[in-house]
């Protein structure tokens, strides 16, 4: 009796393990049946590297370079803003933060995670954008720039809660030994501790960075979505989510322009998939060493 | 559905190509649109077994709306089309300020944009191929573009007359040069001096039954009338 409970509690546990898998494979297959399709009408180089997104017009414009890189700009301007906060403020909670202040910052990253992103889109919409517009006396406040603001918020808990477990987990001999030398507390972080959590950082970050393409909502209530190839960062982009979001419901099922957002849906698919391998090449070189 | 408590109506936003989306896919009875169902549309439909069936609804003024600052008052259509297609790029090449103008345009999938792609940015010619400049922000809805146009002094957006209020300033529009300049109001749209309105659609699959058939002709009512023009929409004319 036991043993056939046992049997049926194991095979159970084993098709539950191997249901995500399954999942991931049919979503890839449904998103690769649809996206390909548009292959028929529109070669990959027109696709990737065209210039204008006109969907909606006859013939359909497809093109979808102004969108990779809209999504580009504000996923760099969020890396560059929230890597060396997340960083730093991981380093302190890690290293230096006594344990109460400890106790308080993790309760607030945790918190910061929970807000939905809407609600950060809304708050950028009301507070950022305005603020943006006047700061840089720009004709709109609607930019790549307040995105990746926006976005750096949400890739901040990310970034310091991985960062923080990779401090963590480097031997504590490593900082004795540094401390016996005469180095200082800060030597000791700069020289030693970082470097040796550096694996698990780089994963961190590229987490991060992974949060940050994939977000839809608050890009797309604050980057103003006008699908021009941007010159700056201060200037109105479309990304590749926002497009989707924006455009789906609309689309005829089989026309075109749905083929179009599907074949959107490989290019993120693929981004996000080479963003997960990397981290996790980053993560498990740290485990060899 | 007060008066027939047997019937129940679930409503879903978004824009017209939802709605005609949602025709063509089945998912819906009756797709309320700001635009005509295009033939490539029929086409789809009728492959998948339903007949668009066409009724107009009411009748909507497009108003063109600036932020209250700014001293432009009126525009030709041929001007509107050379802003939204970023031709002009500057008020003062318009009788304004020296400030860029920001268009604002709504998503492609809203029944507003391609009303005003077609009517104004081509001015009804079939064979133009003029576009939204690139450099348009995309808004997914009226009110962002209401937000939008209260709060930025160089902002030019569009939607329908129900949303105009004391924060923007609605332009006063003329077809050419030599015609009069008309502002949007119901008036105007009745009378047909304001030179941007369209009809508000309802289609249906097939020729309306039962339910769907009740619900059609309580919108043709005086009553049903009545409401289009409590929510700032223009009444058909009888």
């Amino acid at each position: 009796m036991r043993k056939i409970k046992e049997f049926i509690i194991e095979k159970l546990i084993f098709f539950c393990g191997l249901a995500s898998i399954f999942f991931v494979i049919l979503i890839f297959l449904f998103l690769l049946k649809e996206g390909l399709s548009l292959l028929t009408i529109v070669g990959p180089f027109e696709f990737l590297a065209g210039k204008s997104w006109y969907p909606i017009s006859e013939p359909p414009q497809l093109g979808i370079l102004p969108l990779i890189l809209g999504s580009l700009f504000v996923t760099i301007g969020a890396a560059i803003i929230s890597v060396p906060i997340g960083i730093a403020c991981a380093v302190y909670i890690a290293e230096i933060a006594p344990a109460k202040i400890k106790e308080v910052l993790k309760a607030g990253i945790e918190l910061l995670a929970a807000i939905p992103s809407v609600v950060l889109g809304f708050i950028g919409m009301m507070t950022l954008v305005p603020w943006v517009k006047n700061l840089f006396d720009i004709p709109t406040g609607l930019t790549a720039f307040s995105g990746s603001i926006m976005l750096a918020f949400m890739a901040m808990p990310t970034i310091v809660s991985i960062a923080e477990d990779a401090l963590y987990s480097v031997p504590k001999s490593y900082k004795e030994g540094a401390l016996a030398l005469g180095a200082t507390h800060w030597q000791t972080i700069y020289r030693v501790i970082l470097p040796a959590a550096s694996s698990g950082i780089v994963a961190a970050v590229m987490l991060g960075i992974g949060r940050v393409i994939g977000e839809t909502m608050a890009v797309m209530m604050i980057t103003g979505n006008a699908a021009a190839i941007p010159k700056s960062i201060l200037q109105p982009v479309r990304t590749l989510t926002a497009t989707i979001a924006a455009e789906m419901g609309e689309t005829v099922v089989g026309s075109e322009h749905y083929f179009a957002l599907f074949a959107i849906g490989i290019v993120l698919f693929v981004i996000s998939f080479a963003i997960n391998v990397t981290s996790d090449f980053f993560l498990h070189k740290d485990q060899r060493v | 559905m007060s008066k027939d408590p047997d019937v129940f109506i679930a409503v879903t936003g978004g824009g017209s190509g939802t709605g005609i989306a949602s025709l063509i896919n089945g998912t819906c009875d009756i797709a309320m649109t700001s635009r005509n169902i295009k033939p490539k549309e029929i086409k789809l439909a009728q492959k998948r077994g339903i007949d668009p069936f066409e009724i107009i609804a009411a009748l909507d003024g497009l108003a063109v709306v600036v932020h209250p600052k700014n001293p432009v008052k009126k525009l030709t259509i041929d001007q509107l089309a050379q802003i939204f297609s970023g031709h002009i790029t500057n008020w003062k090449d318009v009788g304004g300020m020296d400030q860029s103008i920001v268009v604002l345009s709504r998503e492609v999938n809203s029944g507003t944009h391609i009303y005003f792609k077609e009517h104004v940015l081509r001015q009804n010619k079939k064979d133009s191929k003029e576009e939204f400049a690139p450099t348009a922000l995309l808004l997914s809805s009226s009110q962002a573009i209401a937000d939008e146009v209260a709060t930025n002094t160089g902002a030019i957006g569009y939607y329908g007359m129900g949303y105009i209020s004391p924060k923007h300033k609605a332009i006063a529009i003329a077809l050419d040069e030599r015609s009069p300049y008309a502002d949007p109001t119901i008036e105007n749209v009745i009378n047909q001096t304001y030179p941007i309105s369209r009809p508000l659609y309802l289609y249906t699959k097939g020729e309306p039954q039962g339910a769907i058939k009740m619900f059609i002709d309580f919108a043709h009512s005086p009553q049903g009338q009545e409401i289009v023009l409590i929510n700032d929409f223009v009444p058909l004319q009888k």
